[in-house]
């Protein structure tokens, strides 16, 4: 009888190639993803060594970050100067021989949507992208993680990366979560409850009854914001949700009927470095107070006592209820939370309303065009529309702030993105992170709202 | 890259937590594909009163005139949390910092640090509260904080330690292993087939 093994466990051992002599480990990497933000630069300085791609076929690319996301958009960005990033990449990648998804591309998206879209990512795989939310894709069952530019060049030159087992930790959310609930919430009350360092040297499988009835896209959402935690990333293992939202995919296999696919579980009596428990049927709407993702609190509760810069920054003072706190924009988009169901959620809480007179700015951003599309023909652009907010082509838009397209200065918003960090979305924007809907309610109300109270 | 062995700098204190690479370096800041000009960009939105001025805020730790010319940084918690920019770690080193002490450091940007010859140092945080601009030395081989009398012991592993004392290039390295790493690609294209995909034409 071999020994229970955890699922981060046969991953690394199916991938180990070599020891090194110092003590860590050649592990092999299936995929690559790039980005224009990170993508040229790898390309570049690989290209100025005289190091080529090892497998091109291997290698994928799209441009998500500072693209235009306006309709009609061609190369030319509101970043000053980011025209470069995007011409380079495309350069870099021609030469390279790697698969593009451009500007104009029908496929193209937010790196972390379009690939589970295209079948890029598969379970049992390793991924790498130089982008920290690749952990996303941990959601499809992979070895999935963010690395820095010369990582990925390391990776693509070599088919490997040198690294040192990471201690693993499982997350289990028994019992299941309430109406107006989703997984958003349960990032955030990880965050709220085990610190932004919480996860610091893990691989975190999330586990549990509440983890299993998600779907792909909420489990995306979860595993998402596996980096604000600061582990190395997050894991849900395959199931029949996984192989049937794969199947058919245009770069996953024809089939998933190989009894290797059942093998990509954690066994029973697998050990595991540390274990959380949480209850997800006492999970409430959660939504950030501070600077930190880890500044969260229910939305019914009141801002806790935290770091005086946080409390300066966003203007709250401890023992204020949260529900209520006026805002003047909103924005629902990012590899967080703006797939379809996504959209879907908050065009119900949307639908047939208007936003409030005191916000500025709504937008919302689809996470890739197969999402804006899908979105369009089941007509939830008008619902969007009807209720006050801009429609925009994919990317990640105002999820950040790179210069260029901004909030009115001095704006509080309310975002389903995953950082809420001083200056994220502009210089003295105060982001406050929530889930689509509880964005789309607090729209409608021009102030923080409980979403729950929208579902009747 | 630049070798790491032994430095011997005056700590600059910058005691936050959750220091995020958005506040290292934002990303208005990296004009270029290229891995230079930053040091500039470096802590804009703490560093200068008015980012596009530059007027600098002279409270700020790296504005103080005994900040100039040291390489050391003491942090909070979680350091470098955040975006995965290498160009954190690129603006670091470009200012002059060689060495971040904090109690603990993210993942992505630890990596990045390595494999530049960055060296983040890991020490609680009582113990990374009394360095503040003192004279320190900071020595690799060893794995020694030494502040006066005191002198602290961190952990780091044997790999990167061995290759940030001797510069080593990481892809240099790995390459010497081209053969275990083709076999191992041939014995597993038998295995998972799926995971070679036809050439992108
Ligand atoms: S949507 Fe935001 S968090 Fe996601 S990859 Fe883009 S910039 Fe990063």
């Amino acid at each position: 009888m071999t020994q229970p093994r955890t699922l981060l466990a046969k991953i690394w051992d199916a991938h180990h190639v070599a020891d090194t002599a110092a003590g860590a480990t050649l592990i092999a990497i299936d995929r690559v993803f790039l980005h224009e933000r990170t993508g040229a630069s790898a390309l570049k300085s690989l290209a100025a060594a005289g190091r080529p791609v090892l497998d091109p076929a291997r290698v994928f690319a799209v441009m998500d970050h500072i693209v235009d996301t306006r309709p009609g958009r061609g190369d030319q960005t509101l970043m000053q100067g980011g025209q470069a990033f995007i011409t380079e990449t495309r350069e870099a990648a021609l030469a390279a021989g790697i698969r593009l998804f451009d500007v104009t591309d029908r496929d193209q998206g937010i790196t972390h949507v379009i690939s589970p879209e295209l079948g890029i990512v598969l379970p049992g795989v390793t991924l790498v992208a130089p982008d920290s939310h690749t952990c996303t894709q941990g959601a499809l069952g992979a070895l999935a993680w963010g690395i820095g530019s010369s990582e990925a060049e390391h990776a693509m030159a070599t088919g490997v990366l040198r690294l040192a087992r990471p201690k693993t930790m499982r997350v289990t959310f028994k019992g299941r979560l309430s109406p107006g609930v989703t997984p958003k919430d349960m990032a955030l009350t990880l965050l709220a409850t085990h610190g932004a360092a919480g996860g610091s040297g893990y691989v975190v499988e999330f586990a549990g009854e509440a983890v299993g009835a998600l779907d792909i896209e909420g489990r995306m959402t979860l595993c998402n914001m596996a980096t604000e935690f600061a582990a190395m990333t997050g894991i849900i293992a395959p199931d029949e949700k996984t192989y049937a939202y794969l199947a058919g995919r245009r770069y996953a296999p024809a089939t998933f009927d190989d009894p290797y696919w059942q093998t990509l579980r954690t066994d029973a009596g697998a050990v595991f470095d540390r274990e959380i428990i949480i209850d997800a049927s006492t999970i409430a709407p959660m939504v950030s107070w501070g600077t930190s993702p880890e500044h969260c609190v229910a939305i019914d509760g009141t801002v806790p006592q935290g770091p005086a810069r946080a409390h300066e920054y966003i203007a709250l003072d401890a023992g204020a209820p949260i529900k209520g706190t006026p805002i003047d924009a909103a924005f629902i988009g990012s590899c967080t939370n703006a797939r379809l169901s996504d959209l879907r959620r908050a065009a119900a809480i949307l639908r047939g309303r208007r936003v409030s007179p005191a916000i500025r700015k709504a937008l919302v951003v689809p996470g890739s065009m197969a999402v804006k599309r899908a979105a369009e023909a089941e007509g939830l652009d008008k619902v969007f529309i009807d209720a006050g907010f801009e429609w925009r082509m994919s990317g990640c838009s105002l999820c950040f702030y790179a210069g260029g397209e901004g909030f009115e200065p001095g704006s509080r918003t309310i975002s389903s993105t995953n950082r809420n960090f001083e200056g994220r979305q502009g210089p003295g924007i105060r982001t406050h992170i929530a889930s689509p809907e509880t964005v789309a309610a607090s729209a409608l109300a021009g102030a923080i709202a409980d979403p729950r109270e929208r579902l009747a | 890259m630049t070798p790491f062995i032994t430095l011997a700098s005056r700590a600059i204190p910058l005691l936050r937590d959750n220091i995020d690479t958005d506040a290292v370096i934002p990303s208005r800041e990296m004009k270029t594909t290229g891995r230079t000009g930053l040091a500039d960009g470096l802590f804009a939105p703490w560093r200068y009163g008015d980012a596009a001025a530059r007027t600098p805020d002279p409270t700020f730790a790296l504005n103080q005139s005994q900040a100039v010319g040291q390489r050391i940084l003491l942090a909070g918690e979680n350091f470098g949390c955040g975006s995965s920019r290498e160009h954190a770690v690129w603006a670091l080193m470009e200012w002059g910092i060689a060495c971040v002490i904090a109690p603990s450091f993210a993942p992505i940007f630890k990596a990045n640090a390595l494999r530049n010859g960055l060296l983040p140092v890991a020490l609680s945080g009582e113990l990374i509260a009394p360095l503040a601009w003192e004279e320190i030395t900071v020595d690799l081989p060893s794995q020694t904080v030494t502040c006066g009398d005191a002198i602290h012991r961190f952990e780091i592993e044997t790999e990167p330690k061995e290759m940030l004392i001797e510069g080593l290039d990481a892809i240099d390295l790995t390459l010497k292993s081209r053969p275990e790493i083709d076999a191992w690609t041939e014995a597993d294209k038998a295995l998972r087939p799926w995971i070679y995909l036809e050439k992108h034409a």
